[in-house]
């Protein structure tokens, strides 16, 4: 739904849609348009050359370690903390086209890139900061999957929302906002670095489709949900994702304290969009 | 598709599958959440495919803090076999464009896994009722060819009221248009019962006239409805209520109130 304003807000009115008697009856020429439009939002996963041949010849990565960084403040927080060292390589992007993406742009490959490390290359980080529609996230998560190879893989998924959709019994006050809580599936058997996530709150986007699959297909995967108050990358929010990541620690080095250049670098963006006190 | 979450597939052969339409007021998917968390059902399986917006979330039915961290998935599978009863939750939405793909997958995973009837929970606005459904119960059902062969009788006990059909362009009197099925806001039900009745299925649709807002009430309604026909609990009329509500349902109404308000 469009409002008057142009921004396109998703309707969230639990009413569903009509039948759909008249789809029935579409001509050839919606067809069309209809078969266009389903292609155009296909998601398609660009490797490496390197990747792409071992991945043809139908040996899928060897990865023990997949970290997926949902939202800007995760991905920046892998950033910050762990790409800074230099023996990361980007090995792939996915590019999702839908409704939000910017028209035209081809920008879309810098919002969800693959990184693998140099010389341990069974860690795979993701960073995703555009907006996978809702009939994406499913086909995104099988590619991506398809990709890797299932045997001993550990998956983590640190993912931003915000404290608005926390409900609880008691009020959140904005002191103990940002928090994190955990969702694992039945595969995982470690302990997670915080509390689990309580009914009757859910996780929905991208890392309920990883969560959903990884249970579906036995696979160990934990997903962090970084709960903060404020909008936009903030320093404070990305910290709270450093005990879930200390736990991968003999796999990938954090740098605890990166320097005040680095994380500057990130977070000064931000400032710019808001133009409230130009 | 249907995966097992045992390392055997699950025998359906003779059950009986209840499963909701996600339609207005998820009435339906409530009142099959109460079956769930009532009947202590155990899960058997997930229902994996991209029809459904994905989610996920601890165990929506946890008693005790030993089962609270469950991963629960969009479309689920639960069995009671002392009853013979399978059921279907689904907690998300269809996608849209989707929708025929998901009925197709739901009818051939009916046909192969052998159950003897389905029963579709569902709901339809109530405001777009026309002047004979507004009379008497909000409740009416809806049953395939196939499943009124065995039923007739215990339908005709039951004394159920069927989906009146209504006239596809009201006040016009047409000789040549046939009054037609209608459930609006009823979501995949009607698509369900046609393709049902296509592949000569036994399906049975219960559905209750409702608006949006708190539904609780409608899901008692339907569910009590239903166990009239399936027996699932002893007489609950002598008792007010013995449905169990799942400790999903906390914080309808959102979170706490800052107490700094007072």
């Amino acid at each position: 739904m469009a409002t008057f304003f142009g921004e396109v807000l998703s309707v969230c009115s639990r009413a569903v849609e009509e039948d759909d008697e008249d789809l029935l009856e579409e001509n050839e020429e919606d067809e069309q348009i209809r078969r266009e439009l389903e292609e155009k939002r296909e998601v398609h996963l660009h490797w490496s050359p390197e990747v792409s041949e071992s991945l043809k010849s139908g040996s899928k990565l060897q990865c023990s370690d997949f970290i997926l960084a949902v939202g800007h403040n995760a991905s920046r927080f892998l950033s910050v903390h762990v790409l800074t060292s230099a023996n990361w390589d980007a090995v792939g992007h996915a590019s999702v086209w839908n409704e939000r993406s910017r028209a035209a742009t081809g920008q879309t490959s810098e919002e969800c890139v693959f990184y693998r490390q140099k010389d341990n290359p069974s860690v795979l980080i993701c960073q995703v900061t555009c907006y996978v529609a809702e009939d994406q996230l499913f086909q995104w998560t099988e590619k991506v999957f398809d990709c890797l190879q299932h045997r001993e893989l550990n998956v983590t998924v640190l993912s931003d929302s915000t404290v608005a959709e926390y409900k609880t019994a008691d009020y959140v006050s904005c002191s103990s906002a940002p928090f994190l809580r955990s969702l694992h599936s039945g595969a995982f058997t470690g302990q997670p670095v915080c509390k689990a996530l309580e009914q009757p709150n859910i996780v929905t986007g991208l890392s309920a489709a990883v969560l959903n699959h990884c249970e579906v297909h036995r696979i160990a995967a934990v997903v962090y949900q970084c709960y903060s108050d404020v909008i936009g990358l903030d320093s404070v929010t990305m910290e709270t994702y450093k005990p879930a990541l200390t736990k991968l620690g003999k796999s990938i080095q954090l740098d605890p304290s990166p320097s005040t250049d680095v994380l500057r670098k990130f977070v000064r963006n931000t400032n710019i969009q808001s133009n409230l006190y130009i | 598709m249907f995966v097992s979450a045992q390392n055997s597939a699950p025998c359906f052969k003779d059950f009986t599958l209840v499963m909701p339409a996600v339609a207005v007021g998820n009435v339906g998917q409530l009142a099959v959440d109460l079956m769930v968390s009532t009947l202590n059902m155990s899960r058997v399986g997930y229902m994996h495919t991209d029809c459904i917006i994905p989610m996920a979330g601890n165990n929506p039915y946890a008693t005790c803090k030993e089962d609270v961290e469950e991963l629960h998935t969009p479309a689920e599978v639960y069995t009671a076999a002392e009853l013979k009863l399978a059921v279907l939750q689904i907690r998300a939405p269809i996608i849209q464009t989707k929708s025929k793909k998901f009925r197709q997958l739901l009818v051939s995973w009916i046909k192969a896994s052998g159950f003897t009837r389905t029963v579709v929970l569902s709901s339809s606005h109530a405001y777009q009722r026309d002047d004979q459904q507004l009379q008497g119960t909000p409740l009416r059902y809806v049953v395939t060819p196939s499943l009124l062969k065995g039923s007739v009788d215990a339908l005709k006990e039951l004394g159920w009221r069927e989906l009146e059909r209504v006239a596809p362009f009201p006040g016009l009197t047409d000789a040549n248009t046939e009054p037609r099925l209608y459930i609006p806001g009823g979501g995949i039900t009607k698509g369900l019962y046609t393709d049902s009745c296509a592949e000569d299925l036994p399906l049975a649709v219960l559905l209750l006239f409702c608006s949006e807002g708190d539904n609780i009430p409608d899901a008692f309604t339907l569910v009590n409805h239903l166990n009239d026909w399936l027996h699932l609990l002893d007489t609950p009329s002598q008792k007010p209520n013995q449905w169990k509500i799942p400790t999903s349902w906390s914080l309808l109404f959102g979170s706490g109130i800052p107490p700094a308000l007072f």
